[in-house]
């Protein structure tokens, strides 16, 4: 391992701890919710590294298409498959706020389903991505997929800001008077925020290049091995 | 208070698999690596050896 790679995973494993003790200890406790909304801090780092991920993976897709490098593609299947891992984990941790929150542990409301599809439709870029085996073909058919895919990001985002739903919006007005479990963030909330959402970015950054560094070698010595054969 | 440290379990337990499954893939390919190579190495030798 070189020497930079051992400063970024070092000062990633530092701020994930750092954001850990700050979510228990640094932030205040809410007064309506109590404890459980410190689930909060995580559930934001998650769902934005998510997000970013796929918007990493669209990146990747429309450069392969201009320019047929495989690094694209294989930067885009990485990104896909470590963004659906946070998305996963930020869906989980949304629903362990709402059973006590909003008394249930899934509602279709217009985030949660809209959340649902992003989720749906990226699991199926890995499946069907599997079901091609011509590489370039299979490559190509990833890159269109992923870039009319990304629409999903925006239209879940907004969501919560233009339709009527009990998601609560902390940052920025919500339209919705069905909001449940909405706070106000203090100094030293909007810090723990904060502190969550770069550990969290930097932990996908971690993620994406050892996933990308395996999608590498891996396709490396496939095509080792089929020219050998 | 359950479901907070239910969370904060799930978070770094679904990170730790995941980092573990991409170390377990990561040996994977090493090995398929040293094994081409262990097929390949053979194959050299005889090349040096003037059977071309």
């Amino acid at each position: 391992m070189r020497t930079w790679e051992r400063i970024w995973i070092g000062a990633t494993i530092a701020l994930m701890a750092l954001a850990t003790l700050a979510v228990f200890l640094y932030a205040p406790r809410e007064a309506k919710m109590g404890d459980v909304q410190r689930i909060f801090y995580f559930h934001v780092g998650t769902a934005w590294s998510g997000f970013l991920a796929f918007a990493v993976a669209l990146v990747g897709s429309v450069l392969y298409l201009r320019t047929r490098s495989p690094r694209w593609d294989q930067l885009s299947h990485a990104a896909v498959e470590v963004g659906l891992v946070l998305l996963t984990m930020a869906i989980v941790a949304g629903s362990l706020w709402a059973r006590p929150v909003w008394n249930t542990w899934w509602t279709w409301d217009p985030r949660l389903t809209t959340t649902t599809i992003t989720w749906v439709v990226y699991l199926a870029y890995l499946l069907l991505r599997g079901a091609v085996e011509n590489p370039e073909v299979r490559a190509r058919f990833a890159a269109v997929y992923a870039t009319v895919a990304f629409v999903t990001v925006p239209i879940t985002y907004l969501s919560a800001r233009l339709l009527r739903t009990i998601h609560p919006i902390v940052l920025g007005p919500s339209v919705s008077a069905e909001a449940q479990g909405q706070f106000g963030l203090t100094p030293r909330m909007a810090h723990t925020m904060a502190l969550s959402v770069v550990a969290w970015t930097l932990l996908f950054s971690v993620l994406l290049w050892m996933r990308y560094r395996i999608q590498r070698a891996q396709e490396a010595l496939e095509a080792m091995e089929a020219a050998g054969e | 208070m359950g479901y907070l440290v239910a969370a904060y379990l799930m978070f770094w337990g679904v990170t730790f698999l995941y980092l573990l499954s991409l170390l377990r893939r990561q040996r994977a390919l090493e090995e398929r690596l040293a094994r081409m190579q262990a097929r390949l190495d053979p194959a050299h030798r005889e090349g040096d050896d003037g059977s071309e």
